[in-house]
């Protein structure tokens, strides 16, 4: 029995199969264990699955929150939602957030990241520093920076300071929906910077020795090493901020509540203002809907384009 | 070479100051008394505590602390439980139908529950679990899960087979091998798992806004965004508040922060 002596395990493998559940195998007695996964499945079912569907059917009527009474009303909600100038708004400043944050985060942290790579004293108590407002509630985050913000707060002091007038930042839909974008990129950036931090500390120094050999300054070792090897670690950040950003809630709920008027909502505080402030339940509904399609599409497109951009070293 | 090194130390200083700013301003704003109209800036000549105490008295800072605990526990505790339990025969039985299970759960990962929120309200009301522990418990749980079990299958398809079959020849019901072997395996794993749904179940705003309602049951993110909504601008009773919520996390953070960047890290790169 050649194969046998050359692999020992193989016999003793089967005949430990053998003997197990008078023969049936351990694939059944794993099977078994099955059932340890039904309490999770139960929590999607009911959380998440029957709400999905749920949602659907709420956002094709004219319900409103509480009441007993309501009709089915065909597609006038999502009718009514294609013509809503202030849920354009809400899409286009969703999408500001989402993709204006992801940018600069991946710009920033990828700095940061460079940065607090080398060796120098007190790096590690600069990464500690930069990493810990992701480690705060994002809403006690904009009431903090509110208080930078605020009219008589910490900027316009500055600004006083230097003989300038006193501004009211967030009274301009512009000015506020780039001051939440900040706010959210400089809370979050971290997130960036711990995942570029990890990627730059994989890459093997040959590669770099190897560039060095052949001429290359800093920029064309950044752009020929550095940049292509981390773009697994770019897409995975770039796909985590992308989908926080089109999420934001707590920052504007802080800062501005979604005025002036409605010019800084995203879709999920419109969706809140909707619901619980205008009592539309079956409007709201289908903005939530229109959340879903939205992150879920970014979200599949960001894994899409991973796929078949991902590099093979 | 200490030339070269002193623009880094700069740098680093500068991006320190931004990151902590908001926090410094509000620390600085706390131990003013509302008094007191100097700059943000300045510190106090002398350090005011009469915000802490009317943030506690008025804010009802312990009740919200006291929940937010229970909630935070309750919800980590469970999250670990269940997802360790899913995540073995998923990882460790491999059929069509645990292969489809599994994409089901971890395709909740791209399901934001904001986006459920008007049904999901609806499903809690029918159940009476507006504003209750076990309410927001449940729906935490839910969504926290997936990446949970993420981290657990990836764990456990990492561990050897070997291990579970070596025990089983010995007699030891499979129930057994997952709590005696497998479980204790998983300490590193769980400690990122308690991490990752700790930090985001302590922080949370939006479901605690919808489903605790009743005062009583107010988290500590709640409580503050309540002093700016009701006390129409004691803003330094906000401040006060604001910093006493931040303090444990923040502790906790610097001295586990090897374990706080690994659980980044396990949710992010495997």
């Amino acid at each position: 029995m050649p194969a046998v002596r050359r692999r020992p395990w193989a016999l003793r493998r089967t005949a430990r199969l053998a003997i197990l559940e008078g023969g049936r195998g351990m694939e059944h007695t794993f099977r078994k264990t099955n059932i340890m996964y039904l309490p999770a499945l139960a929590l999607f079912l009911v959380f998440v699955v029957y709400p999905f569907f749920e949602g659907i059917r709420i956002a094709f009527t004219n319900w409103n929150g509480f009441s007993l009474h309501f009709k089915y009303v065909a597609l006038t909600n999502f009718s009514v939602l294609a013509g809503d100038r202030n849920v354009r708004t809400a899409l286009l400043n969703t999408l500001l957030y989402g993709f204006g944050s992801t940018f600069f985060q991946q710009v920033l942290g990828l700095a940061y990241a460079l940065l607090l790579n080398q060796e120098f004293k007190g790096r590690t108590v600069g990464r500690t520093i930069t990493y810990l407002p992701v480690l705060i509630s994002a809403v006690i985050m904009g009431y903090m920076w509110y208080f930078v913000l605020q009219y008589d707060g910490a900027l316009n002091d500055v600004i006083a300071l230097f003989g300038g007038k006193k501004v009211l930042w967030l009274s301009r839909a512009g000015t506020a929906i780039s001051l939440i974008v900040a706010i959210n990129t400089l809370q979050y950036l971290g997130v960036s910077m711990i995942i570029y931090l990890a990627g730059l500390q994989n890459i093997p120094q040959m590669y770099y020795e190897a560039a060095v050999l052949d001429g290359a300054g800093a920029w064309r070792r950044f752009r020929g090493v550095t940049l292509p090897l981390l773009y697994p670690a770019i897409l995975t950040s770039v796909t985590i901020n992308l989908i926080g950003g089109l999420k934001l809630f707590d920052v504007i709920r802080a800062l501005t509540g979604g005025g002036p008027g409605y010019a800084t909502h995203s879709l999920a505080t419109l969706l809140n203002a909707t619901y619980f402030g205008s009592q539309r339940a079956g409007y709201a509904a289908a903005i939530g809907v229109l959340l879903f399609v939205t992150i879920f599409a970014f979200t599949v497109l960001t894994q899409a384009v991973s796929r078949r951009k991902e590099i093979q070293y | 070479m200490k030339a070269r090194s002193s623009w880094k130390i700069a740098l680093t200083v500068l991006i320190s100051a931004v990151a902590i700013l908001p926090i410094y301003i509000t620390i600085i704003v706390s131990v003013k008394p509302q008094t007191d109209l100097s700059s943000f800036w300045v510190p106090p000549p002398a350090i005011s505590a009469e915000n802490f105490a009317g943030a506690f008295v008025i804010g009802r800072l312990a009740t919200a602390f006291m929940n937010t605990a229970i909630i935070t526990a309750g919800s980590a505790a469970m999250v670990v439980l269940l997802s360790a339990m899913a995540a073995y025969p998923l990882a460790r039985h491999r059929s069509r139908l645990n292969a489809a299970v599994t994409t089901f759960m971890l395709s909740i990962l791209m399901v934001p529950g904001l986006s459920l929120l008007v049904p999901l309200y609806v499903v809690l009301v029918h159940i009476r679990g507006i504003s209750t522990y076990w309410g927001i418990v449940l729906i935490h749980v839910t969504f926290n899960l997936p990446l949970a079990i993420f981290l657990y299958l990836n764990f456990i398809r990492a561990v050897p087979r070997d291990f579970d079959e070596a025990a089983l020849i010995d007699g030891s019901s499979v129930y057994a091998v997952f709590a005696r072997i497998i479980l204790p395996l998983l300490k590193p794993v769980t400690v990122s798992v308690i991490i990752l749904c700790g930090v985001a179940v302590w922080n949370d705003y939006q479901f605690s806004l919808y489903f605790l309602q009743s005062p009583p049951m107010r988290v500590i993110t709640l409580a503050i965004s309540s002093f700016f909504a009701v006390s129409g601008g004691n803003t330094h009773m906000a401040a006060a508040a604001a910093v006493v919520s931040i303090v444990p996390i923040t502790i906790l953070y610097v001295v586990l922060q090897k374990y706080f960047v690994q659980g980044v890290l396990d949710s992010a790169l495997k």
